[in-house]
Formats: C-alpha cells, sequence, structure tokens
C-alpha cells in the first residue's frame, strides 16, 4: 500500500482553484517530486501534506491514517521549508534539537541525537553557532538535521535548493539524492527546477494550473512526453507544426523540412488521426553530419542560420530546404569537429524513432 | 486581533471627534447647553474678526515653520543618508530623535530662557560683546513661535525624508552621472523627485500638529504670538463656552484638511508633470 | 572624509537641537535665580529641594501610574494591530490601521477636547483614568510603528516549523514569536511611557485636580523664583527620558541582530 495517498483533493483560494481534482499516491521510500512552474499549485499541495492548507474537497492518507483531523503538528511528516525557518535566535544544537522538546529522552541523549543528526549532514562541530552566523548552505544543511532529527515518515521539501548558488546546487543535488537512499526516508520535494527533479527524482509530477499533467519516472518524462506543454517544460524540444494522412493501414506524416515518413502508433501521444498535428523531436536526436563521421538514421540538407558555443557543446539553429522554420540541434563539442558558422551548409541526420506526435496548436 | 485597538480607536477617536462637531452646532446659554442646532457658533466665528485674525495667524505660522521646519532639515537627512557610514546612521538617526522624546514643555521653556530680554543669548552676546543692548525681536513675537516650532518638530521632518532618500537606488545616480548630467542636474533631475514621497510626508507630518500647537504661542508667543489652540482653550476652559471652542476646533480641522489635501493634489500633478 | 559642508551644517544643527537640553543642567546647577549669562557659583540646592515639595511628589507619583498604565495598555492594543496588520488580511484594512495610526498626526488639542467634551458628557470624572484613556488614544499608533517592524520582519514559516516540529500554537508564540519580538514590545513600552510622562496637553484638559508632572511644572512656570527648581526637575526628567531611550534604542538593536537582519534606522 501507498504511503502517502491522495484522492480527489481540490483547493480554493476564494474563487482561485488552486488544486484540481488532484489523485496520486507516493511509495514509501521514494524520492517524489512536484515540478511545475510558478503558481501550479506544487507548493499548495506540499503544504496541504503538511496540513498547512486544508483541502476543501477530497482525501489524504499518510500510512493508511486519514489525515483530515490531524493538525500539522501530530503528522508524521516534517519539513525543509523554502527560507529554511532557521529560528535566528537559536543556535545550531537548538534549533536542530528543537523538535525533541517534548520526546522522553534524557538531556544526554538528545544532545547525542543533536550530534549525529549534525554530522550526517556534514555539520559536525557546528552545534554552538548561532544560526544566524551561517551560510546558505549551512542554513539548510541545519533545516535538513532539524527535520530529520524526528525520523519523520516522510519528508517535505518545498525549494530548498533555490536559494543557493549554481554550484551550492549541485553538490546539494547529490547529497540530498545520497542522503535519502540513507536514511531510507520518503522524499516529496518541490521545485520549478527540471533539470533538478530529473536529475534527484524516482518519479516526478509535472503539474500545470492545478492539475497533475504527467506522472512518470524521469527517463519516460524526458522521453515520452505525454503533451506539447510537458515536451516543452522538460528540456528542449522541437516543435513542428505539420499534419499526418491515412495511408490503408499506415499513417504518413508529413513534416516541412524532414519530409514525408510513415508513424508508428508508440510515436502518438494522444491516438491522433489524420490531421493536422504537431511534431516534437529533441535537438540532440539531430545532428551535423561531419567528414568521417558516419551517422545512422535519416539525412536532410540545411543552412546555419545561427550558432551558440557553450564549451562542451554547440547549439545549431539550421533552417532545413523545405522547413518553415529553423530547428535546434546540439552537437557535443570533439577536437576532430569544426564549429559551422552562420551561413554554412551542412548535412543533418535526425532518427524518427525519437519523433513524438502532439496535437496541433 | 485588530478589533481591540480599532474599538478604542471608534471609541475614544471617532465618537469624540463626531461629538466635538456635533458640539459645534450647539450653543451655551449661561451655565447650560442649548442642545437645539444652531449655525451662531459659525456666524460669530465669521463676525468677530479676533478668530480670523487667529485661524489666520496659526494657518501662516504653521505654513512658515512648515517650509523653515523641512527646508533646513532636508540637508540633514541627505548628510546622513549620503555621507554617514551605513553603520552610522541609526546612530546619528537616534542623535537627532533624542530631543524630540523629552519634555517638550521644557524645551519651549527653555527657549523662552534662552531668547528672553535678559535670557540666555542676550546675556551671552552682552557678556561677550557682540551688542550692546538686548535684541527684543527673538521673543515673545511670531519669531520666537517659528524657531521654537521648527526645533520641536525637526525630528519628525527628517525621519521621513530619510527613509525616502535610503530608499534611492544609488546606482540611479550613477546611472544619471554617466548619461552626462552634472552633480546637480542630477540631485535635481533624480534625487530630488524620488525623495518626493519622503518630503510630502515631512510637510503634512509637520504642519498638521503645529496649526493646533498651544504651548510655544503661550510661552513664547507673546500677546501678538497666540494662535488657534489657545483659543480653543480659552473657550473650553475659561470662557465656558465649550460648543464656540467646538466651532472654532472644527473649523481648525477644517483648514487643516483643505490645505494638506491642496497640497497633495498639486503635488500629485507636479509629479505627473514631470513623469 | 566626505560632505565637508554638509558635515559642518549637521553639526551646527545638532547644536541646534540640543541647545535647549545642554543648557537645562547648566542652570540647574547654579545658584543665581536669574536664569541668565553670566552663572554664579555652582550648587546642588535646587536638586536637595526637590523632594522636600510634596505637591510635586503627588504629581510624580500621578504621572509615574499613568505612564506605567498607559505603556502596559498601549503596547498590548499595538501588539494586536501590528500582528493583524503582519498576517492577516481583512475588510477595511487599510481604513481600520488608518483610523489607528490617526492620533499621530492630529493636532493634540483636538484630541484632548474631543475626549474633554465626550468625558464631560457621559459624566466620568476628570483623573487619572480619564488622562490614561487619552495617552492610550496617542501612544498606540507609535507602538503599533515600533512593533510593525517587529511583526513585519518575522517570516511566517518560522512559526510553521515550529508547528511542523510538533508545538502547538500557543507554545509556538511563547518559543519562537515572543523572543523575537521582545526587544520591540520593550522598546514599545518605554516610548508609550516616555511619551506619557512627557504629555501636556491631554494632561492638562483631562486631569482634572489629579495634575501630571508636566501639569504641574506647567503651573511652576509662573513663577520666576520657582525656576531653578524647575531646571533641576527637567535636568532629571530628560535624564530619565534619554536613558530609557537609550535602553528602547538597544533593545531595538538588538532585535534586529536577533532576527539577523540589517538595520534600517531608528524608530517609527
Amino acid at each position: 500500500m501507498a504511503l502517502i495517498s491522495l484522492s480527489g483533493i481540490d483547493k480554493y483560494y476564494g474563487t482561485y482553484h488552486a488544486l484540481r481534482d488532484i489523485s496520486l499516491e507516493i511509495e514509501g521510500g521514494e524520492f517524489f517530486s512536484l515540478l511545475g512552474p510558478s503558481g501550479c499549485g506544487k507548493t499548495t499541495l506540499l503544504r496541504t501534506i503538511a496540513g498547512f492548507e486544508t483541502p476543501d474537497k477530497g482525501v489524504l492518507t499518510i500510512d493508511g491514517r486519514d489525515m483530515a483531523r490531524v493538525s500539522a503538528n501530530r503528522r508524521p511528516t516534517n519539513m525543509v521549508f523554502q527560507s529554511y525557518a532557521i529560528f535566528p535566535h537559536l543556535t545550531v544544537a537548538q534549533n536542530v534539537g528543537f523538535g525533541l522538546r517534548r520526546s522522553d529522552l534524557t538531556k544526554a541523549e538528545k544532545a547525542r541525537e543533536v550530534g549525529a543528526a549534525l554530522e550526517m549532514v556534514g555539520l559536525g562541530g557546528y552545534g554552538a553557532r548561532a544560526a544566524h552566523a551561517l551560510s546558505g548552505g549551512q542554513r539548510q544543511r541545519v533545516a535538513l538535521a532539524r527535520a530529520l532529527i524526528l525520523k519523520p515518515k516522510v519528508l517535505l521539501l518545498d525549494e530548498p535548493l533555490s536559494a543557493l548558488d549554481k554550484k551550492m546546487r549541485e553538490q546539494m543535488q547529490s547529497e540530498l539524492r545520497q542522503l535519502q537512499r540513507q536514511v531510507g526516508i520518503t522524499f516529496v520535494l518541490v521545485t520549478h527546477d527540471q533539470e533538478e527533479a530529473l536529475i534527484m527524482s524516482d518519479r516526478i509530477a509535472v503539474m500545470f494550473e492545478g492539475e497533475i499533467a504527467q506522472l512518470a519516472t524521469p527517463q519516460d518524462l524526458y522521453l515520452r512526453p505525454n503533451s506539447r506543454r510537458v515536451g516543452e517544460f522538460i528540456g528542449m524540444m522541437n516543435l513542428i507544426p505539420g499534419r499526418m494522412d491515412r495511408d490503408g493501414s499506415q499513417m504518413i506524416g508529413d513534416i516541412p523540412g524532414l519530409g514525408r515518413l510513415p508513424i508508428v502508433p508508440d510515436l502518438l501521444t494522444d491516438g491522433q488521426g489524420p490531421g493536422d498535428c504537431t511534431f516534437g523531436i529533441r535537438p540532440e536526436s539531430m545532428s551535423l553530419v561531419f567528414n568521417g563521421e558516419l551517422p545512422t538514421g535519416k539525412f536532410v540538407d540545411g543552412t546555419v542560420v545561427e550558432r551558440a558555443y557553450y564549451g562542451d557543446m554547440t547549439y545549431y539553429e539550421v533552417l532545413l530546404d523545405g522547413g518553415t522554420a529553423p530547428v535546434t540541434c546540439s552537437m557535443k563539442n570533439l577536437v576532430s569537429r569544426p564549429v559551422l558558422d552562420a551561413g554554412a551548409r551542412t548535412r543533418l541526420a535526425w532518427e524518427p524513432g525519437a519523433l513524438i506526435v502532439f496535437d496541433a496548436a | 486581533m485588530v478589533s481591540a485597538p480599532f474599538l478604542y480607536a471608534v471609541l475614544l477617536l471617532a465618537v469624540p471627534v463626531a461629538a466635538i462637531v456635533m458640539f459645534s452646532f450647539w450653543s451655551q446659554s449661561y451655565l447650560d447647553l442649548d442642545t437645539t442646532l444652531t449655525l451662531k457658533n459659525y456666524r460669530e466665528a465669521a463676525a468677530d474678526p479676533i478668530y480670523g485674525q487667529l485661524l489666520a495667524r496659526s494657518l501662516w505660522i504653521s505654513l512658515v515653520v512648515t517650509v523653515i521646519t523641512v527646508v533646513t532639515a532636508f540637508p540633514i537627512a541627505y548628510f546622513i543618508s549620503f555621507h554617514v557610514a551605513p553603520g552610522h546612521k541609526s546612530l546619528w538617526i537616534f542623535l537627532v530623535t533624542i530631543p524630540f522624546w523629552t519634555s517638550y514643555l521644557i524645551r519651549v521653556f527653555l527657549w523662552k530662557v534662552i531668547l528672553g530680554y535678559n535670557g540666555v543669548l542676550n546675556s551671552g552676546l552682552l557678556g561677550i560683546g557682540v551688542i550692546d543692548a538686548p535684541l527684543t525681536f527673538i521673543l515673545y513675537n511670531l519669531n520666537a513661535v517659528v524657531i521654537t516650532l521648527a526645533h520641536a518638530f525637526a525630528p519628525f521632518a527628517i525621519l521621513p525624508i530619510f527613509v525616502s532618500l535610503e530608499r534611492i537606488d544609488r546606482s540611479l545616480l550613477e546611472a544619471a552621472l554617466d548619461l552626462g548630467e552634472t552633480k546637480v542636474s542630477a540631485f535635481l533631475r533624480v534625487t530630488l523627485p524620488l525623495a518626493m514621497p519622503g518630503i510630502v510626508a515631512a510637510v503634512l507630518i509637520v504642519f498638521i500638529p503645529t496649526i493646533g500647537d498651544y504651548v510655544t504661542p503661550r510661552l513664547v508667543g507673546g500677546p501678538g504670538g497666540l494662535m488657534i489652540a489657545n483659543m480653543i482653550q480659552t473657550q473650553f476652559l475659561k470662557l465656558n463656552n465649550a460648543p464656540m471652542g467646538a466651532a472654532l476646533a472644527v473649523i481648525a480641522m477644517i483648514m487643516v484638511t483643505v490645505v494638506a489635501t491642496a497640497f497633495v493634489l498639486l503635488n500629485r500633478r507636479f509629479l505627473k508633470g514631470r513623469s | 572624509m566626505r560632505g565637508g559642508g554638509l558635515r559642518i551644517y549637521a553639526v551646527i544643527y545638532l547644536v541646534f537641537l540640543y541647545l535647549p537640553i545642554l543648557l537645562l543642567p547648566v542652570f540647574a546647577f547654579n545658584s543665581s535665580t536669574i536664569i541668565a549669562f553670566p552663572l554664579a557659583s555652582f550648587t546642588t540646592e535646587w536638586f536637595a529641594e526637590l523632594p522636600r515639595v510634596p505637591a510635586l511628589r503627588d504629581a510624580l507619583w500621578v504621572s509615574l501610574k499613568i505612564a506605567v498604565l498607559t505603556a502596559l495598555v498601549s503596547t498590548l492594543l499595538g501588539v494586536c494591530a501590528a500582528r493583524a496588520a503582519a498576517r492577516y488580511r481583512f475588510a477595511f484594512k487599510g481604513t481600520i490601521m488608518g483610523l489607528i495610526m490617526l492620533p499621530l498626526v492630529l493636532p493634540e488639542i483636538i484630541v484632548a477636547v474631543s475626549l474633554l467634551v465626550v468625558f464631560l458628557q457621559i459624566g466620568l470624572p476628570l483623573g487619572s483614568l480619564t488622562v490614561v484613556l487619552g495617552h492610550v488614544l496617542i501612544c498606540t499608533p507609535f507602538c503599533v510603528a515600533i512593533l510593525n517592524g517587529a511583526f513585519q520582519s518575522l517570516d511566517i514559516s518560522l512559526e510553521e516549523a515550529a508547528i511542523d516540529l510538533g508545538e502547538t500554537g500557543w507554545s509556538t508564540f511563547r518559543l519562537i514569536i515572543l523572543p523575537l519580538v521582545m526587544p520591540g514590545i520593550i522598546s514599545s513600552l518605554l516610548i508609550a511611557f516616555t511619551i506619557s510622562m512627557d504629555e501636556f496637553i491631554i494632561a492638562f484638559f483631562l486631569s482634572g485636580s489629579e495634575a501630571t508632572l508636566p501639569v504641574y511644572l506647567w503651573g511652576q512656570l509662573r513663577f520666576p523664583q520657582r525656576l531653578p527648581v524647575v531646571m533641576a526637575l527637567g535636568t532629571l526628567l530628560v535624564l530619565a527620558s534619554v536613558v530609557l531611550l537609550t535602553i528602547a534604542e538597544v533593545a531595538r538593536r538588538r532585535g534586529v541582530a536577533r532576527r539577523g537582519q540589517q538595520d534600517n534606522g531608528g524608530f517609527l
């Protein structure tokens, strides 16, 4: 049975419909992410699980218990707040040990627990420091230790890395992932950063406008987005308006610039039939053909319109012959590969299996 | 939660102010209040030149005090905001506010002592030989009232201006200099307009209370320096004519509101015209 | 050192601001009964005379009583208003807060005569109680202004974090909110106390026969031979104000530091 189960959750703020009929299950020991743009309801959903928001409709159970009448302070969940909410008037140790106030542990046992928790997040020996003298990364660790010391069934994280700089964020991403495996507690993470969600999560629920658009593993989400919107939100995707026609038992796609080819049902996101549609293909599924390289797939020709050099990669905007708008394709930079300039003619190889068919815009 | 302080404000502010308005339409007949509604008090206020004179003088003093206070306070606020090290700013603000929190009565009285015929200033100046005879233009007249009030309300003017100056993004001034303004024109075109909300607040916060000041005109104003508050007090406590006092209070309130509103509107138009 | 000309102006301005209170002790310790230069000789006679005046003792007692009550009530009202303003949205919030803050700019004479009229009409005898009612009215805006700073800078997730860690609403208030706003409360109490101790107009109209210290002082100003004693009393009052304000400022700064923020200026 799922550890957290939400069914038919609705939440209104006045007339604003913040959560629309949310149903989902989160398993024990899972690293689960709620991903979406700001205002999509992901934080509201997290706060509903924590008990800071009361749903207007629907049932929430944690570990089989209905949470309707359980207030936030008695739920088996603990939270890491976006601002970390470190109590500024307490020391690091007092912050971490805050939740132990009501436990039966002796003073010495509490001190040992606090020490162990600080050790776990890599802040051993920081106990006596004043909380307001900590750096951003350290505050985040204190917030983690403070929440984990109560051994909750679920740890809720509200954009915990958004306040950190890029380097620190990348480091904390892998640390958080490791920590989760080590303690085996269910983590529910709210984030607007798709990369972060992909890196850390076992499963991701993508939310738009109070609804879950897609719930899948990171790989499925990236490779098989179920709508243009999800496809665009996660990673980069070329969207090419085109059409499909029925030819006997087969569907034939007509993609400006890429040509006509049969579309197998696996590529359809919503059982699309003949008519206008949008074809999606990711930049890395198309590659420029350089001398001496033998890529597979189909080939088309085009002209480089623009390029952006990123160091490890170069992104090319290529206007395909017969295409209406340039497509983006990404190339790993190798010593043997030249960097083409705008205006250069080039050949492009692409994988038809990487194509996805969405509804027309 | 807000209901307790709100209820308090309603009961002890809104209700009394309403009562004063009502009172001003009653009249006093010897020891009894006549509660039939009448415009008698207002008619009397309009007819007797003493009231008009007092009201005009109060308004004039308030305006002069406001201008002097705000104009002299601005450089201080500017100095603290732009030239004092960030760590010392709150100390300066504290220094500026301290005199405000000490007994108003005593401060005003000390100005009387300082400005008097045999006062500190005259005896001091005579002592060191700067003047031969005591200066007389500094006590028991409007000058004394203006000096004393300007002193009393200085922090009121400095604080809001300081706050608005602090809010100005310093890179705006650098941008102005970068775009070819001189320091002076950058001040006029960037700093001053952005400080305007603070200046408006300062003007209102000085102007409104000064018009109703009682102590200063009484102590240092002499007979020619009395203001409307003194007359209101006289009507209430000496002449036992509460309705007349109430009418004067209402007129003073209306006058303050009209001038303050006009000022705010003018300023808004002025700012809009610039942008 | 930057701002040369302005700095000189600032120093002159400070001298102007402090001139009266700096002269106060000069004449309080001067043996002549005439308040003028040149000074006569040093004396502590005027201070020694203070405790021998019964009317002064009574007035001091009345003032202390009123100031303590005023400080407590207006700070309590201030806490309610500041907390509500920082945390909740409610109908007519602007109007309601505006009315609460209005006495800050209303001429005191208007407040005084309005209250006088109402108290006389409902038959409430003038005395310490009526002065307290008036003082609370004018002190509450200052308390709200001070406490607003403390409450507004309180991150709501701090409270949620405490609840999340198992505390109840009340224990969260005691363990988190109160310690964090305490410096604000202390400075609010001290400011309200100081204002009430010094306030004259309202007390003048509403104190009836129970004269407060400023009302007593007012009476004394008419007698030239009493002036040195007034100077001595004034010196003590100013000293007390400065001490209280310094404590209030220190408390406020400690609060700022405790909440781990940057200092952004003084009261108001």
